[in-house]
């Protein structure tokens, strides 16, 4: 009965990577429409609302629109880097979600199976070098278009990406010493704990651990992720985008669902290092069973990264563009020696802490 | 050349986080209080203030037939040329002289409203309804039929007379 039982083993595990491929998806397309109608009330406006009720079909249609358009490969550009170059973006994006814990175990037929696609002890290292895979996909795509534009659009967008990479990678050092473990599912289920203050329960949430490191993170991430105040990879009024120039058709398409894609998991990320992942505050006092309680807290986690998501939009509609001197100012004079002084700082208290105790 | 000092940064815009504070706010409370100012105009029409220039018509004598007393001053007043009339006798006592054809070549027309201030006898007036578009050329050659029967656009009671008295646009 080998069959079966592989069965057993492989059905959770392929209903989570299509459940959760299915939604992340899903989620990138409406967070397109969300962008509009966000932007829209910012800017005392209505937005879409010509398809479906309140425009809620607006992404079908543009996706039916996008792979009506004719696909364009210009005659001097690489082929094979060019068709790659998007699939490049997209799929380390998507990627990213394999080691997200979005859930706690849940309990089916006596097996306890936890919310989460692979429960990796290296973590974080495994987001990060993914994360760090995108850029290939920008810079292949300004090459391969062979247009001189293109080119030095890719160039200045990897040349923010590998900048701000150095200070997200710093920026989560902090918050590694504190936790003492890369693998997320222990991040979280570290963040549960609670400090006792008086009567009240204050949850140990990685952002109070570790405000400064949020914060640098927080802006990492918006560079990472090619989102204003930080979208000079993109910059379309005054650049007239960069690497994605020659693109169009499906392809421009999948530009975009990466773009968005990496916010999804950047927020994702956020929520599951600073914010307690699934973790609902107080909640175990109420003394739900296991499985309710898990649903609760995938909706938790989902909740937490509506907000951030919606951060990313209300920021992008807020500030104006950095100029270029001012974004690599701000990652090497700013962002990286105050990483750089927050691991100091975290070290130096965790010693001092250890000592006391 | 004249170098212009940029203006010192104070600590606390310098270090970015109060300001991008400030504006985020300002945002948020345009999304959550500010009514949109969008005009969802095919569902719900535009409204125009009552001095609006839009399309003409040729005001009515109380028996129907037109005011205009084929002066030629409209034509002479329009800065567009747009004005052509031919004027005839129309064999009754009461009216000296009358337009055969008044026609208004309305793709040329600026909407200056110069035509309904030269008129010496209250005439013609733009009126503030705006929905004209016809995809056929022809349809915008209004001859005088037409821009009799244009009344229909005002309310019943001001077919005769100008709709904008003076008033009205002391008023506005
Ligand atoms: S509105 Fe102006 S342009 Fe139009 S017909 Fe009258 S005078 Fe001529
Ligand atoms: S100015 Fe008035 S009365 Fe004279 S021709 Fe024009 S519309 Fe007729």
């Amino acid at each position: 009965m080998i069959v079966p039982s592989l069965l057993l083993e492989l059905a959770p595990v392929l209903v989570k990577i299509f459940g959760a491929f299915f939604v992340v998806l899903t989620l990138t397309a409406y967070l397109t429409l969300a962008e509009r109608k966000f932007s829209a009330f910012i800017q005392d406006r209505i937005g879409p609302n010509r398809v479906g009720p309140f425009g809620l079909l607006q992404p079908l249609a543009d996706g039916i629109k996008f792979i009506f358009k004719e696909d364009i490969i210009p005659t001097q550009a690489h082929k094979l880097y060019y068709i790659l170059a998007p699939a490049l973006l997209l799929v380390p994006a998507l990627m990213g979600y394999a080691v997200i814990p979005f859930g706690d175990y849940v309990e089916v037929a006596g097996r306890l199976i936890p919310l989460q696609i692979a429960d990796v002890d290296i973590g974080i290292l495994y987001v990060l070098a993914i994360a760090g895979l995108s850029v290939y996909g920008l810079f292949m795509a300004g090459w391969a278009s062979n247009n001189k534009y293109s080119l030095l659009g890719g160039l200045r967008s990897s040349a923010q990406m590998v900048s701000y990479e150095l200070t997200l990678g710093l920026s989560i050092v902090g918050a590694l010493l504190v936790y003492g473990t890369t693998n997320l599912r222990d991040i979280v289920v570290q963040q549960t704990a609670y400090w006792q203050v008086g009567s009240i329960l204050i949850p140990k949430w990685g952002v109070f651990l570790q405000p400064l490191g949020f914060l640098l993170f927080l802006v990492s991430a918006f560079a990472e992720s090619n989102r204003l105040p930080f979208d000079l990879p993109e910059a379309e009024n005054e650049l007239v985008g960069g690497y994605h120039t020659e693109y169009g058709s499906m392809k421009f398409a999948m530009f975009f669902m990466g773009e968005y894609t990496g916010m999804i998991t950047m927020s994702a990320l956020l929520t599951t290092f600073f914010f307690g992942g699934w973790h609902v505050p107080w909640l175990e006092a109420a003394g739900l069973s296991r499985n309710v309680a898990a649903i609760l807290g995938v909706g938790a986690f989902c909740a937490k990264t509506g907000c951030f998501l919606f951060l990313y939009i209300w920021v992008r509609w807020t500030l104006p563009r950095f100029r270029y001197d001012q974004l690599m100012k701000l990652s090497w004079k700013g962002v990286f020696p105050l990483a750089l002084a927050n691991v100091f700082l975290t070290g130096v208290c965790l010693y001092l802490y250890s000592r006391l105790m | 050349m004249i170098g212009i000092k940029k203006p010192e940064q104070t600590l606390m815009q310098k270090i970015y986080l109060p300001e991008i504070l400030r504006g985020l706010a300002i945002t948020i409370r345009h999304m959550l209080r500010q009514k949109p100012v969008t005009c969802e105009y095919p569902e719900k029409p535009h409204v125009v203030p009552p001095n609006f220039r839009g399309l003409h018509r040729l005001i009515q004598r109380p028996g129907g037939r037109e005011r205009c007393v084929a002066c030629e001053l409209c034509l002479t007043a329009c800065p567009a040329n747009c004005i052509s009339m031919v004027a005839a006798d129309p064999n009754d006592p009461n009216v000296e002289k009358y337009p055969l054809r008044y026609e208004i070549d309305v793709l040329r027309c600026i909407y200056c409203g110069f035509c309904e201030e030269a008129c010496p006898c209250d005439a013609i007036e733009l009126t503030p309804h705006y929905e004209m578009a016809s995809s056929r050329r022809e349809d915008f050659i209004f001859t005088k039929d037409r821009l009799l029967d244009n009344n229909r656009y005002v309310p019943e009671g001001e077919r005769v007379s100008k709709v904008r008295t003076n008033e009205t646009y002391l008023r506005i």
